[in-house]
């Protein structure tokens, strides 16, 4: 048995993150972590994905190399290699994540960790043996999420061929045909990767577009963009009469009212995580939870219990890397008595998602604005007038930025397109900080680059774009 | 490396402070935390802390002086190290602007102080003149040019460009100014609750419109005769200012009920016959049940933030307790959900640390709803004065004796009559009665706070 300040359960984003704050702050820290640091996103989820998301990257752009004056020889795509390379590049972050305790002397917990009071952790290592710690300060659980898959249409996961993403992440080979349930993050992601590696990709979803959370015009944009490239979408789509063969799997899909009959080799469910609340000792303790069930939280991040906290995907959504990450962060300072901590700004998370082309957000939408009835303005450039967009052939997608008529604050901004996901920080920084539409445009932005894009969607805004 | 002593923000509605004590002297050494003076805010006595290592070389105030947020009090610096430039450029008045830009708790280098002190000799004499104007005189042009954009932005927003020495322009954001702008708020009466005090959106948003800007006058002497001038403590001032924007703008109404209290107090003599940490007060329990019922009406339990009413889904009673020359009301948050042993345990800390006025800013902001009892006073029934920009607040009298009619028979019952004044801004008549209906099922049926 040992005692530290705190205990982290669950080493990923949020919990290894909200480790290293601890000890910079002048805590004893250690972390409870059965499998290797980092967690979801670091093994089975956004670090993995994006190498792959490269190699399907390269793939596409060499179909066109002959454009650009570069033939290559033939072109052979295997996605065993791709996801050995995948694998190497979780492996290697991970480790550094390990060299980050080193450093910052956390200690790691081996095992499956269970909070037995509100100053004590229980670890169960592998080999069955359990050992009890005591966290003097806190005890932080960070255990994550995971995907749950569907068991009410009857696409219970099976590892072969209804599939989650942690085994889409390690298939020897791209399947011959694939569907898609869900069009979030994960789903778009994976098609993208599985159709540039000769996967025929269904995507079925039961909302209105692909990215439901993600603004309308975008939805439709990246819809038109699949659809160039082969994958077949399937939206307001319901599923049913599901029949799991050896092989393949048939099941029957009703777009309003017209049904089709579908049979894939693989299914791949990208719908639906659960937080990871089994276990772990929360109930026993009385920790109550939100009415979807994850772990209710205050600003620094305390739980129902005095003593206990949450971070992460299991304190609730949005479940994202960089959202627990954050959380880590304040949970560390308001615990050392830091003065003016900057609490979570929950209205100002940058969404992601790396397909091709690229789509990423702040803020809100314009259907939300509508439905709020909050007056707005929308200011929008296309790439296709973009020059940097046009040197490297990538000129799908769009800046659209939505700001308020009168005083010019910036309160949605959208991007799809190339490297969408790098460029949305500008508008984020923006917003942290209230910078309104003038302010963003005030800023010289060098030429040529995609980010003028942005600049020019701030001119649009104000009334006086230059180039469209 | 010298380091300013300043008059800091100690609390988020802070706009000057009064030294009541100095804990070193001039020629003490100290280092980073050390804590070096005592400072009255408008709501407790708080330490301020010295943000460098060296000498306390200078103090600049003296004890019982009130300056304004920014004020350079003394200086830190190594023993042998020149700082005659930053004490002469402090003279009577905090050293114009650039101070109050720097980040608090953000020790200033001392190079760039002296350089600034250079920058305003000569003028220290016209300390009223516009900051601006200053700068252009005596700045090169490649100075001037970096701080265009500063300019520029002062005088679009500020409008008329006549920033003084004394009210030095407060940091804020670009939103921030365009809104005060348009809805004339002076950005001076603004207190920033952004990173750094850095006035933000919302905090523009709850200052009143064209407020006036509050004026830090001298304590007048008081004089010998047929009356008396008792000086205003700073957290007079700011229960005057507070109060008088409540009664002013906030179109108020008042609902009475009266309570039966009988099951309430069986419930708390039947809790105290189990032991001392079971001990709860009739407030206690009627903190918990306010916020359980808050609970069911968010549309009480709400702000009036001048374009939008704000719901709450969290409960935070505010409540206010009497202290020496005054009363603050510390928080008790998610009051809701926590049950009666933990509010008991911190309703008592909070009141005997706001006694001692020991109690920090996040402790006494952040309120949702707001509880004033005056019933150990005796006081059977009153109305209390809303603290903006809540919507209501509970006024609570004394738990008596009275006949009342039960079933056609006269028999005494414990009665507890409650006011709630409401903002009719946000709360009309019937919703206001509908949460006091509420409530009485839960005082009346206390076995409801368990459901």
């Amino acid at each position: 048995m040992s005692s530290f300040d705190v205990i982290f359960i669950g080493g990923g984003p949020a919990g290894y993150v909200g480790a290293v704050r601890c000890a910079q702050l002048g805590m004893s820290v250690a972390v409870v972590e059965r499998e290797g640091l980092g967690g979801t996103c670091v093994l089975w989820g956004c670090i993995p994905a994006k190498a792959l998301l490269e190699s399907a990257y390269i793939a596409e752009k060499l179909k066109k190399g002959a454009e650009f004056g570069v033939t290559a020889g033939e072109v052979k795509l295997d996605y065993g290699v791709a996801v050995k390379r995948s694998r190497g590049v979780s492996t290697q972050n991970s480790k550094g994540v390990e060299f980050l305790f080193k450093k910052n002397k956390i200690t790691w917990l081996k095992g499956d960790g269970r909070t037995t009071s509100k100053n004590s952790v229980t670890v169960k290592s592998a080999d069955g043996k359990e050992e009890k710690h005591d966290a003097r300060k806190a005890v932080c659980i960070a255990t994550g999420s995971r995907v749950k898959g569907l068991p009410q249409v009857g696409l219970e996961l099976n590892k072969t061929t209804v599939l989650s993403s942690d085994e889409a992440l390690i298939l020897e080979k791209a399947p011959k045909t694939m569907a898609i349930i869900g069009a979030g993050a994960v789903g778009c992601e994976f098609a993208d990767v599985f159709a540039a590696f000769g996967t025929q990709v269904t995507i079925i979803e039961v909302a209105r577009q692909l990215l439901p959370l993600e603004d309308d015009d975008v939805g439709a944009e990246l819809a038109r963009s699949f659809k160039k490239r082969g994958i077949t979408l399937l939206t307001n789509a319901k599923l049913g009469d599901v029949k799991i063969g050896k092989n393949s799997v048939k099941f029957v899909v009703d777009v309003a009212g017209t049904k089709q009959d579908v049979e894939v080799e693989k299914v791949l469910v990208a719908a639906g995580r659960a937080p990871n609340i089994q276990d772990i000792g929360a109930k026993e303790l009385g920790v109550a939870l939100t009415e979807r069930g994850f772990i209710k939280i205050n600003e620094r991040m305390e739980t129902s219990v005095k003593g206990v906290f949450a971070i992460g995907d299991v304190a609730g959504p949005p479940m994202l890397a960089h959202k627990g990450e954050r959380e880590g962060i304040v949970f560390a300072e308001y615990l050392a008595g830091q003065p003016h901590v900057h609490d979570v700004n929950y209205g100002n998370i940058p969404n992601a998602t790396y397909c091709h082309p690229e789509v990423a957000s702040i803020g809100k939408t314009e259907r939300e604005l509508k439905e709020k009835k909050i007056e707005y303005k929308v200011g929008k450039f296309p790439f296709s007038a973009n020059g940097r967009a046009r040197t490297s052939g990538e000129t799908e997608g769009f800046v659209k930025i939505l700001s308020d008529p009168k005083y010019g604050e910036i309160l949605g901004a959208h991007i799809i397109g190339s490297h969408a996901t790098e460029i949305i920080h500008e508008l984020a920084v923006a917003r942290e900080n209230e910078f309104t539409v003038e302010e963003v445009e005030l800023a010289i932005h060098a030429h040529p680059t995609l980010s003028e894009a942005i600049s020019e969607a701030t001119l649009d805004s104000l009334g006086k774009m230059i180039h469209a | 490396m010298a380091t300013k002593v300043l008059m800091e923000a100690l609390s988020p509605t802070m706009e000057e402070g009064r030294l009541v004590k100095w804990l070193k002297n001039e020629g003490d050494q100290v280092k980073t935390g050390d804590v070096l003076a005592e400072v009255e805010t408008d709501k407790a006595v708080m330490e301020l802390v010295a943000r460098g290592d060296g000498v306390l070389r200078k103090r600049l105030a003296n004890e019982g002086d009130s300056s304004a947020v920014g004020t350079l009090l003394g200086v830190v610096a190594a023993p042998d190290e020149d700082i005659s430039a930053l004490v002469n450029a402090a003279g009577p008045k905090p050293v114009a602007s650039d101070t109050t830009t720097q980040p608090i708790g953000k020790p200033a280098d001392a190079g760039d102080v002296i350089a600034k002190a250079k920058e305003f000799e000569g003028v220290t004499s016209m300390p009223a003149a516009p900051r601006q104007s200053q700068g252009e005189a005596s700045t090169p042009p490649q100075e001037r040019e970096r701080r265009g954009g500063q300019r520029i932005d002062t005088s679009a927003h500020t409008g008329s460009g006549t920033a003084t020495a004394s009210s030095a322009r407060p940091r804020s954001s670009p939103l921030a100014r365009r809104l005060a702008s348009e809805r004339g708020v002076d950005l001076g009466s603004v207190r920033g609750s952004g990173p750094g005090g850095r006035i933000v959106k919302r905090d523009i948003e709850q200052a009143p419109a064209a407020a006036a800007s509050s004026h830090a006058a001298g304590a007048r002497p008081a004089r010998v005769g047929d009356y008396q001038d008792i000086p205003l403590t700073l957290m007079r001032k700011t229960i005057a200012r507070r109060l008088a924007e409540s009664i002013g703008p906030i179109p108020t109404f008042y609902l009475t009920a009266e309570f039966d209290m009988t099951r309430v107090a069986e419930l708390r003599a039947a809790m105290i016959a189990q032991g001392a940490e079971f001990k709860v007060s009739f407030n206690d329990i009627l903190i918990k049940a306010t916020a359980t019922a808050l609970e069911q009406h968010p549309e009480v339990n709400a702000h009036w933030t001048g374009d939008a009413i704000r719901q709450f889904n969290r409960v935070h009673i505010g409540m206010a307790v009497a202290v020496e020359d005054g009363l603050i009301t510390p928080v008790i948050f998610d009051a809701n959900e926590k049950g009666l042993a933990d509010i008991a345990a911190e309703a008592r800390a909070l009141a005997s640390r706001g006694r001692e006025r020991k109690l920090k800013p996040e402790e006494y902001t952040g309120s949702t709803f707001s509880i004033s009892n005056l019933g150990m006073f005796g006081i059977d029934q009153f109305t209390a004065i809303i603290n903006p920009p809540e919507a209501g607040i509970l006024a609570i009298g004394a738990v008596e004796d009275k006949a009342v009619v039960v079933d056609g028979a006269v028999v005494v019952r414990k009665r507890l009559r409650v006011t709630m004044s409401c903002d009719h801004r946000v709360i009309d008549g019937a919703t206001g009665a509908r949460f006091l209906q509420t409530l009485r099922r839960m005082i009346e049926n206390p076995l409801m706070l368990v459901f």
